[in-house]
């Protein structure tokens, strides 16, 4: 009757015989797989979703706290009759799609003509890559306005200037302005992603062989080289373009006023005293979701096309020798890129160290420390605020991607397509498209705008930058150290603890820099979660920075710019102490 | 509506017992922090505010937090946001420095407290009768909804080491940008700077001003206005940049005067000039001037939502910034330089005495060179009028 011991039987045989290929029904780490799952669906994706809805239906006409509770296409009526609507779009799309390309052919350019000296390129890249958007544009605003401090070195003894000339340098129509900002902005953190991606492939010995059969650097880089980086690099690129289309701090700082970009517009047509405005914003909220999505596809179809017209170009079998000067001219200009950028930087803080200083004089005429002399309730006050949300976000968004790896080692799983587009999704959609529906979510739901909301809303953004920076070194850590501790009888969690965290503190550190620079620099979920209440030093320097006093714009930027910039720099510098004497290690770290 | 709420604020003085004691509002607001959303893109405005704070805290242990709004409209929105998630009470805006259109929004849509203007004891200093400057707000009655705390005078700012006569007129301001192309702008329409130069235009200009105090129709509208068209129309292209792009508000304006992109900036406070030249952001020959016709004044408010958290504290806020004392501080040159808003006929001798013992400066327009003060149009010619300049503008 009860042949239940037989059938254990036979199934341990079965286990033994064929042990090779053996996976448990249930893998290891299942409540750990489950838990992290849940946290993300619930605490990321969720909120996502209904902020989405709620702008969703805001859109089509639902809004009852204004008597709006019929559904209809009147508030996309309405968007298309608002004045300068076509222009904010069109405006939109060029500066989002010439900003991407100029950083993607850049970066690329770069790479190929540094080879592979450009590793050590990184560090030089670290104040860009740290240092707030805003931040780069007060600093560029005030670098290339005409009254700039480009113009103030010139003046007057070449331009023959005596009053600033009357050019748009900065908020021209053309959005070139704005253009520079972003590349300067974008460029080196595609770089950064490039390089990062060459390390995967054998660049060297296949460089080799195409220029043994007479091509030319670029082309052989182009050829051979590009068509591997571009699936390791695509997703980046479509962070960059979706932020480049829908950037809000940025555009109001160096992009054309009458009418703005698409993003900036939503944002005050969000905050018009017409109450019946919020409809056409939620509508044109959706739109620059959707302009995003085209966007995607667009770049999707060009890199089908880019392909297929590139495989004829190569059956040509051009050696391309003449690629050198493009090379040249595309190195000079990410140099320039980076004098501009410094420049920036160090206008903010010349700025932030003025009395008066007036066009034009190449240096202020009187100088003084006053700015700095008086952080309480200045800018003392929103850097402790931005410190309190930066740890804050951090920790959380540090903790959450550690148990995510941690489940995917436990369960020997590789990351799933849709877990990867689950990460990107808060990145790849405009901010703006749910950030006004989450702030009615969040208010449903009882959470009242405020420290706690804004830090909810910031790990929204920062855990998948924290999860992107530490996926590829965990995957790389020597697996012969675990099993190493596993035979000595350490548990999944003593693995973790005294094995994995020890050896990849340098990338936990870097993860954890990455994550804290991404939250100092948010600018509209603080604004809109916060209720306006949390001041950070982002939200008061893009305040001030429509204000009239340059001097303290100026410290709020630099403290900005400082704070991220000391993250990265103690990132760096704390393995590096740590691991002094311990020089497997401090490879690791780097 | 305009008559169930004076019917209501006639109720509310006629029946004190009806609404809390003063002492009951004062012992609710102890340890209350104040939540004051306020334009934050003036740095001596906000020090101003903070000061108010550490009085309030001092006195009435009632702190303040400001909220930097970089538009008024910012704080309207956040409590329709709220309503929408139906909080009706433990809102996050407990008041708001508001008038014009964003006033009238909301109490249209029933989203402010009161009346309570005159259940503030410091009440008895304003001159509250119909009609009186501080009784409307852009023709708009107040109704007991928010308390005024500073003036605000239309002014143009100019460097007198560049310009030598500043133009007094609209008319003569069309020759002397004709004559100076590219050294004139004006702040971007969609703020109330700019839309208030183009109201002061439109003022000089209009062949009937009288229709300006009535709400707009197609009619009114289009006559009235067309000689402000024409007008700006030969403006426009002699302007910075062509007129394509403006500045954002005056404070980048005066930026640009300081920076000698422009020669003029505007600004809504007689005293901004002083006040900037004392802060390092003007050179020392700023002055201003105001059109031999006269400008347009107009009174800034506090106002309170129907749901904000802390009722009793801004209460208590609005009624200190009418007080005397805070009235004399703000219009301290070194301080805010903010006109007063108090009737000087209900203040006592003493209390006079604070207010002409106040610093001076040579960029201080006398009440003479500030010439008359013109009505602001009803709030309904503001929004159409700026609707027509974005029609006809941005492109």
């Amino acid at each position: 009757m009860d042949d239940a011991p037989d059938r254990r039987m036979g199934k341990a045989l079965h286990q033994v015989t064929s042990l090779a290929d053996y996976t448990p029904r249930v893998l290891p780490g299942r409540r750990l797989r489950l838990l992290v799952l849940v946290v993300v669906l619930a605490g990321i994706i969720l909120p996502v979703a209904a902020g989405l809805w709620e702008t969703g239906i805001a859109a089509f006409g639902l809004l009852p706290a204004i008597g709006a509770d019929r559904l209809s296409l009147e508030p996309w009526r309405k968007l298309v009759a608002l004045p300068g609507f076509g222009t904010s779009l069109r405006l939109t799309l060029w500066t989002g799609f010439a900003a991407t390309a100029v950083s993607v052919a850049l970066a690329l350019c770069v790479a190929a003509a540094l080879q592979t000296r450009a590793q050590r390129l990184g560090r030089w890249l670290a104040p860009f890559l740290a240092a707030p958007h805003a931040a780069i544009a007060i600093g560029l605003a005030f670098a290339i306005a005409p009254s700039g401090w480009i113009a103030r070195l010139l003046s007057p003894w070449a331009t023959g200037w005596q009053t600033p000339p009357d050019i748009a340098t900065v908020q021209d129509p053309w959005g070139i302005a704005l253009i520079l900002g972003l590349v300067i902005k974008e460029f080196p953190f595609l770089l950064l992603v490039t390089l990062a991606a060459l390390r995967q492939i054998a660049v060297r010995p296949q460089i080799a062989a195409a220029r043994a059969m007479g091509y030319g650097r670029g082309v052989a880089w182009l050829w051979v080289i590009a068509p591997q980086v571009w699936p390791l690099i695509r997703l980046p690129v479509w962070v960059v373009l979706s932020f480049s289309l829908s950037v809000v701090d940025m555009a109001m700082i160096l992009g054309p006023s009458n009418p703005p970009t698409l993003a900036v517009a939503v944002t005050r047509w969000f905050a018009d005293p017409d109450a019946e405005m919020i409809l056409p914003a939620s509508a044109a909220a959706l739109l620059q979701g959707i302009v995003v999505v085209f966007g995607v596809a667009a770049m999707w179809g060009a890199e089908r096309g880019l392909a297929y017209t590139g495989r004829i170009w190569l059956r040509r079998g051009g050696r391309g020798a003449t690629s050198e000067p493009g090379l040249r001219v595309a190195v000079a200009g990410a140099l320039a890129l980076a004098v501009l950028g410094a420049l920036s930087l160090a206008a903010l803080v010349i700025w932030s160290l003025t009395w008066r200083w007036s066009f034009p004089n190449a240096l202020p005429e009187a100088w003084s420390l006053r700015q700095w002399m008086h952080p309480a309730g200045g800018w003392g006050q929103a850097l402790a605020t931005t410190l309190i949300i930066g740890i804050s976000t951090t920790t959380l968004s540090l903790a959450l991607a550690i148990g995510w790896l941690q489940a995917e080692d436990r369960a020997r799983l590789s990351r799933a397509r849709w877990a990867e587009a689950l990460i990107y999704l808060p990145l790849v959609l405009p901010q703006i498209a749910f950030l006004y529906g989450l702030n009615v979510a969040f208010l449903r739901a009882g959470l009242m705008p405020g420290l706690v909301a804004v830090i909810w809303a910031q790990v929204l953004f920062v855990f998948p930058y924290v999860m992107i920076t530490l996926s590829d070194p965990w995957r790389a850590l020597d697996r012969r150290m675990l099993a190493q501790a596993a035979a000595l009888g350490a548990g999944p969690w003593r693995r973790l603890v005294a094995v994995k965290l020890p050896v990849l503190l340098g990338p936990v550190l870097a993860a954890a820099a990455v994550g804290f620079g991404v939250s100092v620099a948010q600018y509209l979920p603080t604004l809109f979660l916060g209720a306006g209440r949390v001041a950070t030093l982002t939200t008061e320097a893009v305040t001030l920075a429509s204000g009239s006093d340059r001097r303290i714009v100026g410290t709020y930027a630099v403290v900005q710019a400082a704070v991220p910039i000391a993250a990265y720099a103690a990132a760096m510098l704390v393995p590096a102490w740590i691991f002094r004497n311990r020089r497997g290690l401090a490879g690791v770290a780097s | 509506m305009r008559l169930i709420a004076a019917l209501a604020l006639g109720l509310a003085t006629a029946l004190p017992a009806h609404s809390e004691t003063w002492d009951e509002t004062l012992a609710k607001a102890k340890g209350q922090t104040v939540y004051w959303n306020a334009w934050g893109g003036d740095a001596r405005t906000n020090a101003y505010i903070e000061w108010v704070g550490q009085q309030t805290e001092a006195r009435y242990g009632v702190k303040v937090a400001q909220v930097k709004l970089t538009d008024t409209a910012e704080a309207v929105t956040r409590v329709i946001a709220e309503k929408a998630a139906g909080q009706n009470s433990g809102g996050s805006v407990d008041m708001i420095w508001i008038n014009g259109a964003n006033f009238l929004s909301m109490k249209e849509q029933g989203l402010l407290h009161g009346p309570f203007v005159a259940d503030l004891p410091n009440a008895k200093y304003l001159d509250l009768s119909p009609g009186s400057a501080a009784s409307v707000d852009f023709t708009v009655p107040v109704d007991g909804y928010e308390v005024p705390w500073r003036l605000a005078k239309f002014v143009f700012t100019y460097d007198s080491a560049r310009v030598a006569e500043p133009p007094r007129s609209m008319q003569a301001l069309l020759d002397w940008s004709i004559a100076h192309p590219g050294r004139f702008t004006h702040p971007a329409v969609s703020n109330f700077m700019g839309a208030t130069f183009l109201k002061q235009a439109l003022i000089e200009l209009a062949p009937d001003v009288s229709v300006l105090q009535q709400p707009v129709t197609e009619a009114t509208f289009d006559a009235t206005t067309a000689p402000m068209w024409d007008w700006y129309d030969a403006l426009r292209p002699t302007m910075w940049r062509g007129g394509e792009t403006l500045p954002e508000n005056q404070s980048v304006q005066q930026q640009m005067l300081n920076d000698g992109e422009v020669d003029m900036a505007m600004s809504f406070d007689p005293a901004s000039a002083a006040a900037a030249i004392d802060a390092g952001l003007l050179p020392e020959t700023a002055r201003v001037f105001v059109p031999d016709g006269g400008s347009i004044g107009n009174i800034s408010f506090v106002a309170i939502p129907y749901n904000a958290a802390n009722r009793a504290g801004a209460m208590v806020v609005a009624d200190f910034l009418i007080s005397p004392e805070a009235q004399a501080h703000q219009q301290d040159i070194t301080v805010l330089g903010s006109y007063a808003v108090l009737d000087p006929a209900r203040l006592s001798a003493e209390q006079a005495a604070a207010f002409a013992a106040l610093p001076t400066s040579p960029a201080l327009p006398t009440n003479t060179e500030l010439g008359a003060t013109l009505l602001e149009p009803h709030g309904s010619w503001m929004t159409r009028l700026t609707d027509e300049w974005a029609k006809r503008y941005t492109k």
